[in-house]
């Protein structure tokens, strides 16, 4: 009898083309590449210089994110670049693409949006798989037990020259959400949760498997959420079993197996799960029915906290170096301790970024926000993940729900969670953000960002102030 | 690539834990189509003012910083994003090494593949190597990467850790594709019995 096993060692094994031996690392086949135009350029330019061609441009696509604008489209029906770096990374990946053979999602087409949001949409990103892209975010499209992971673009080159990787074999950590979520209570503030408990670093080494009676109870898209911000608790990938609420979600998919191979597929994939009696490095446990909504008060994804707490004092941590990065980051964010956040003005709400902004995300936000106006002090962009998630919601009515409330409906993109689009916070801006990332400058040079969930961030930007949209509700 | 044996210089201690990518780098410089110039750009919101001059007080504006080939950073350097913009920019300035209790994953990897040192040491020694700089930053350090050592003046050595297949490849100047494209047969093998994959719409 063979050895019980974890979902990632079957999906790690399944892909070995070499395995690991003392001296070198695993050479690991890669199912998926997908690439966008910030991290790919200097990996094309060291293809030519080799005079390589893409192995496996029919496992390769392209679609363009994070430079691009997310401003309304003009007259001709395009969506205006007028940043001259940007356009011209943007035609590079243009070019990359032609000369190589590489499906593009060309920046306004039907099928362009956040490369996160777009792989699972089209139904490419599939469970058991290995997929790899230059952006740490990457780690979202576990959440259908495929091993995904970001990467840079030494290896973005790789990838595209050999379909392959030098892998040393990551660690595993078993994630147990037990429970049941409260009302209020969303996937985001599960995510915040555990890197509030483990910190940024806590997952170096590892990759996740999330489970437990709160991770089966949740959608494809929540799982997504979750599986996206492992990477802010250290973990480069975050898995989560595939069942029939990932094989319903993929089904019918335009790059899903049909027929036949559907069947065999499904067969296939419920083989994936972790075996009984498998065993993790390291195990860390959560419970559902005691957390709360979440929000950060500092300058990474670790310092978050139940919404109704204050923020935390630095004299509390015995650890100096502990103590100064609360001190450093309590300073940048003009926060005192022992404040609560509740009650804070903001200026900004952005709802957007591959952690939410899929339908269900906008759905979330736009039940609470109808009949209601956002507050006068605020502006709240509301970013569709995808041009397919943008006219899903356009047909639903949603974008007339956003602006009849007063806030921007905006083009698909990484917009404001990256801040090199034109999408950006002012210095000393305050802002609730569904994004992942609340690091220094990151949403603009010395914005201040409050993470959070599509439901604070729309309880907010109605109030003005930070809110508990578990009251708003009631 | 130029092979990497040893090589000595001064450090500069930027002990503060958890050092994303984003300050290493901020996005609005992940525009470039090349890797030119992104040495600039390193640490770009803490080392300058918001009318662009550099801050004197920030440790790589001091003249001492002029020259230094090693970053002392806190612990979990390079958490955050993929980009490899950041070893990139880090090399601009001019290091060949970084040292912090550990690093973040990817930023690791990343820093492998283009010859920037990762050298990992436990908090005490990492303790003990910021107060030197800190005290004196003229302290020449000696990297030795074949010994897997940190030399400091007084005859210390502190051994560290690396990937072999890494150090390998920096020592002797191996190329990591070069390696990957020579396993060339057993690729075809594996996608021979590979069965059904993925297709993303490329044209035959």
């Amino acid at each position: 009898m063979t050895q019980p096993q974890t979902l990632f060692e079957k999906v790690w094994n399944r892909h070995l083309v070499r395995p690991q031996t003392a001296d070198t690392p695993a050479v690991l086949y890669i199912d998926l590449h997908l690439v966008h135009e910030v991290t790919s350029p200097q990996a094309f330019t060291e293809l030519r210089q080799r005079g390589l061609r893409v192995r496996r441009p029919d496992q390769t696509i392209a679609t363009m994110d994070h430079s691009t604008p997310t401003t309304p489209r003009g007259l001709d029906g395009l969506i205006p670049v007028t940043d001259a770096q940007a356009a011209a990374q943007i035609s590079q990946l243009e070019r990359n693409c032609d000369e190589f053979g590489i499906p593009l999602y060309r920046l306004g087409s039907e099928n362009q949006g956040i490369v996160h949001i777009v792989g699972p949409e089209q139904g490419l990103t599939q469970p058991g798989m290995t997929i790899v892209c230059g952006d740490s975010h990457t780690s979202t499209h576990g959440a259908f037990g495929a091993l995904a992971f970001g990467i840079g673009t030494s290896e973005v080159a790789h990838v595209l020259a050999t379909q392959c990787l030098l892998q040393s074999k990551p660690k595993t950590m078993a994630v147990r959400i037990d429970g049941r979520l409260h009302p209020g209570v969303t996937a985001k503030d599960i995510i915040l949760a555990i890197i509030a408990k483990i910190g940024v670093g806590g997952g170096t080494g590892y990759v996740f498997e999330y489970m437990g009676e709160a991770i089966r109870a949740l959608s494809m898209e929540e799982r997504m959420t979750i599986c996206n911000m492992s990477i802010e608790g250290g973990a480069r990938a975050g898995m989560i079993a595939p069942d029939d609420t990932t094989f319903e979600y993929v089904a019918g998919r335009p790059r899903a197996p049909k027929g036949a191979a559907w069947e065999r597929a499904v067969e296939q994939w419920r083989r994936l799960p972790t075996d009984e009696g498998a065993t993790f490095d390291a195990e860390i446990r959560l419970d559902a029915s005691a957390l709360t909504p979440m929000i950060t008060y500092g300058t990474n994804p670790g310092m978050g906290m139940p919404i109704t707490s204050a923020i935390p004092n630095p004299g509390d941590f015995s650890d100096p170096s502990q103590r100064a990065a609360l001190d450093k980051a309590l300073n940048y964010m003009g926060l005192q301790p022992g404040q609560p956040l509740l009650g804070r003005p903001v200026d900004v709400v952005f709802l957007g970024s591959c952690t939410n902004s899929r339908i269900s995300d906008l759905r979330v936000a736009a039940n609470l926000m109808e009949g209601r106006k956002v507050a006068p002090n605020v502006r709240m962009m509301v970013v569709p993940g995808s041009q397919q998630v943008k006219r899903q919601a356009e047909a639903e009515g949603l974008d007339q729900i956003f602006r009849a409330a007063g806030a921007e409906w905006r083009e698909a993109g990484c917009s404001m969670c990256i801040a090199m689009n034109g999408d950006q916070l002012q210095p000393g801006q305050y802002a609730v953000s569904t994004s992942n990332r609340n690091f220094e400058g990151r949403q603009g040079k010395g914005g201040r960002t409050f993470l959070a969930s599509p439901l604070t961030a729309a309880a907010t930007a109605i109030n003005g102030v930070i809110s508990d949209a578990r009251e708003l509700a009631s | 690539m130029e092979p990497i044996t040893t090589f000595s210089g001064t450090c500069v201690a930027l002990p503060i834990e958890n050092i994303d990518t984003d300050q290493i780098i901020p996005a609005r410089f992940l525009k470039a189509t090349d890797k030119q110039g992104m040495g600039d750009n390193l640490f770009a919101d803490w080392r300058y003012a918001a009318n662009g001059q550099p801050n004197p007080d920030f440790p790589l504006n001091r003249p001492e910083a002029k020259g230094a080939q090693i970053l002392v950073g806190g612990h979990n350097f390079g958490c955050g994003s993929s980009r490899e913009h950041a070893p990139w920019a880090l090399q601009g300035f001019g290091f060949r090494a970084v040292i912090s209790t550990y690093f973040a994953d990817i930023f690791r990897n990343n820093a492998l593949k283009v010859g920037l040192l990762p050298i990992m040491v436990d908090p005490e020694t990492h303790y003990q190597l910021v107060s030197m700089v800190e005290e004196d930053p003229t302290t020449p350090v000696t990297i030795d990467l074949e010994a897997q050592q940190v030399r400091l003046p007084d005859g210390q050595a502190i051994s560290f850790p690396i990937d072999p297949f890494a150090k390998y490849c920096l020592v002797n100047g191996v190329d990591q594709l070069g390696f990957l494209q020579s396993q060339e047969a057993e690729i075809a093998a594996f996608e021979q019995q590979y069965g059904a994959r993925i297709n993303t719409g490329a044209r035959g």
